[in-house]
């Protein structure tokens, strides 16, 4: 009985908990509640995606009300593959959560803080299960929301202006993505995406069917923080709290990828985006300009949080490449590497944020010495950036080798140029970190002093996925591979 | 300096008990017409701002202690939510309201009420604590 209503309880079971954090009011039965909500809910996300891959899409019907008129929860592979990356990242960044917060935020503001957390998940989680595009919207507006709040919560005052920033950059986005979804039920009538798939063709040729596509992707892409829309990422990472930064770099910009492929590929379907609007157009060269030069002024950073959120964008960069791409092999590199980021880019954020917790700085000369000082730390990071730059037996490694692939099948050396390029700008940056890291000696005095277990267990668990996935592909690639026979129209 | 405000203090005392009605009007009768649980907690989290207003913050904050306020806030997101559970748990899906009751008809009706009063409830917590809060700012 639990498991036909396994994708309800994916979103209420953090829903209902993250009120009760609140109403718990002190901080560690908020924290243990909020880790074991985070638990239950990677468990149904595991769940979830074995029933998806052993039974073809799960479909629920909010309320009994049957889709297309009432809200309906649908589940195929690329939906499972989502909430898996999300619910993960949240299961292992809670445990981190409590050294972390208890450090950086004051003591009556860590109730609060377990709210918004699960209030976020439950948003990322709501965006990627939901199978309605107006539901869509609000579950947005719950993670982003809640977002704000959270990166505002940071130590450093200008914390709050990077909140506000990336409030106004991300309402404007969300209100693009509901003008857009406001033209498709104007168009249509209708608000269930496979609904809305079925009914578009008809339409069209519509001037209003165009705008729609126009406002959808242009919000998703502010959410994405695709060049050059990505003005407020770099602050907000860099001045969130070490958890939160980890959290929503993982996080939250993959759920918006997902929100433009499923609009592009299954609500306006390949042979509208891509043939007749020939959207690679656009997307390609964006990407390909975020990746060399974001990753360029990722070089020039000196505060490390702030090199890897550059790091980010760029990162972006390749996923809508490969996405940008539209075939098949270009979209499972897109998707995979959706997945294989989201492990790297945590891990690292972790792993600065265990350097942030014992250094009490994350600028570029606090770091000197840190092999010595914090060796499982440092070596964490130096792991994280190998994958990043995409050395074999990383997972980064497998990322850019579809990537590659896909490029050459479209003859597009150029591209596959970009990417190697790009691999070499990010060697560049993350050499910046371990000269200072491992041939700088430490200050005077400075002792051995390594990061707690609880936080270095979760960092060593995501850094070791990393390695993990580099050499197992089975489940990132063959769930990507499965997602992106979807999207281009092929049998699941 | 309230107590000058004599006649700003007697009208506002007349009026905030009809906007507290008209409130659980909207709220209670929003099956029927326009209203609703979200038109109604803005009218009567506005009713309690005024009453704010006119009588300082102080006054308000013992009629509403903060943990109160909080307190409601939460109750009403978990009467919502645990009306959705309530179906789940009579073995139909998520916030189906026919088995809340005998027969559905009553059950939606039920179902409907609660989950309205559930969002009544937080919108007029949430409107006073964000009240609260630009208070607190603006003394600091």
């Amino acid at each position: 009985m639990i498991a036909a209503h396994l994708p309800i309880l994916q979103i209420v079971v953090p829903l209902v908990a993250a009120p009760a954090c609140l109403a718990l009011g002190r901080g560690r039965a908020a924290w243990l509640l909020a880790l074991a909500v985070s638990w239950a809910a990677l468990g149904i996300a595991g769940g979830l995606l074995a029933t998806v891959l052993r039974d073809g899409p799960v479909s629920y019907a909010l309320g009994n009300w049957a889709p297309p008129w009432g809200i309906e929860y649908r589940v195929d592979a690329l939906n499972a593959y989502v909430l898996l990356i999300v619910a993960a990242i949240g299961a292992v960044v809670l445990p981190y959560a409590r050294r972390s917060i208890a450090d950086e935020l004051p003591a009556h503001q860590h109730a609060a803080f377990y709210t918004a957390f699960l209030l976020c998940l439950t948003g990322l989680l709501g965006v990627a299960i939901t199978g309605d595009a107006f539901n869509l919207f609000v579950f947005l507006e719950i993670s982003s929301l809640s977002s704000y709040v959270l990166i505002g919560l940071g130590r450093n005052r200008r914390a709050l202006t990077a909140a506000f920033q990336y409030l106004v950059m991300g309402t404007i986005g969300a209100t693009f993505i509901v003008i857009g979804i406001g033209l498709l039920y104007m168009a249509t009538g209708t608000l269930n995406m496979a609904d809305l798939a079925a009914r578009i063709p008809a339409v069209a040729h519509s001037r209003t069917v165009l705008a729609a596509l126009a406002f959808l992707a242009v919000g998703a892409t502010l959410k994405i923080a695709l060049f050059p829309l990505h003005g407020w990422l770099p602050n907000a990472y860099a001045y969130a709290p070490s958890a939160v930064t980890a959290f929503l770099a993982a996080t939250a910009t993959k759920v918006s990828v997902y929100i433009l492929v499923r609009f592009l590929f299954t609500v306006f379907g390949p042979a509208y985006s891509f043939e007749q609007l020939a959207l690679h157009n656009l997307i390609v060269p964006f990407a390909v300009i975020a990746i060399v030069v974001c990753s360029t002024v990722a070089i020039f950073q000196n505060n490390v949080k702030r090199m890897l959120a550059y790091s980010s964008v760029a990162q972006i960069g390749y996923m809508m490449l490969g996405i940008g791409l539209g075939t098949a092999t270009g979209i499972s590199a897109g998707l995979v590497h959706l997945f294989n980021h989201a492990l790297m880019k945590g891990g690292l954020f972790l792993a600065l944020g265990c350097i942030a917790l014992r250094v009490g700085s994350v600028r570029l000369e606090a770091l000197a010495g840190l092999g010595r000082t914090m060796p499982l730390s440092a070596f964490a990071f130096v792991i994280g950036g190998l994958s990043l730059i995409g050395v074999p037996l990383t997972n980064g490694f497998i990322s850019k080798w579809i990537l590659v692939q896909a490029t050459l099948e479209q003859g597009a050396w150029g591209l596959a140029l970009v990417v190697l390029f790009g691999s070499l700008l990010a060697v560049a940056y993350i050499w910046r970190v371990v000269e200072v890291a491992y041939l700088r000696p430490p200050p005077d005095g400075a002792r051995r002093r390594e990061a707690p277990l609880s936080m270095l267990i979760p960092t060593w668990i995501l850094i070791g996925a990393s390695v993990y996935f580099g050499i197992d592909t089975s489940l990132s690639l063959g769930v990507a591979e499965i997602a992106a026979r979807i999207l281009t129209g092929g049998a699941g | 300096m309230v107590r000058r405000h004599l006649v700003l203090r007697v009208v506002s005392k007349l009026l905030i008990p009809f906007i507290l009605l008209f409130a659980l009007y909207v709220q209670f009768h929003g099956d029927f017409g326009p209203g609703g649980g979200f038109q109604a907690g803005v009218i009567f989290g506005a009713g309690f701002i005024l009453y704010a207003l006119i009588e300082g913050i102080e006054v308000a904050r013992r009629v509403a202690p903060t943990a109160l306020v909080r307190l409601l806030m939460v109750l009403g997101l978990l009467l919502y939510v645990g009306v959705g559970y309530v179906g789940l748990f009579k073995g139909a899906n998520f916030l189906n309201y026919d088995v809340l009751a005998h027969d559905p008809v009553h059950g939606q009706e039920l179902g409907i009420f609660l989950v309205e009063l559930g969002v009544g409830i937080t919108v007029a917590a949430t409107m006073v604590t964000i009240f609260f809060a630009f208070v607190d700012q603006a003394r600091r």
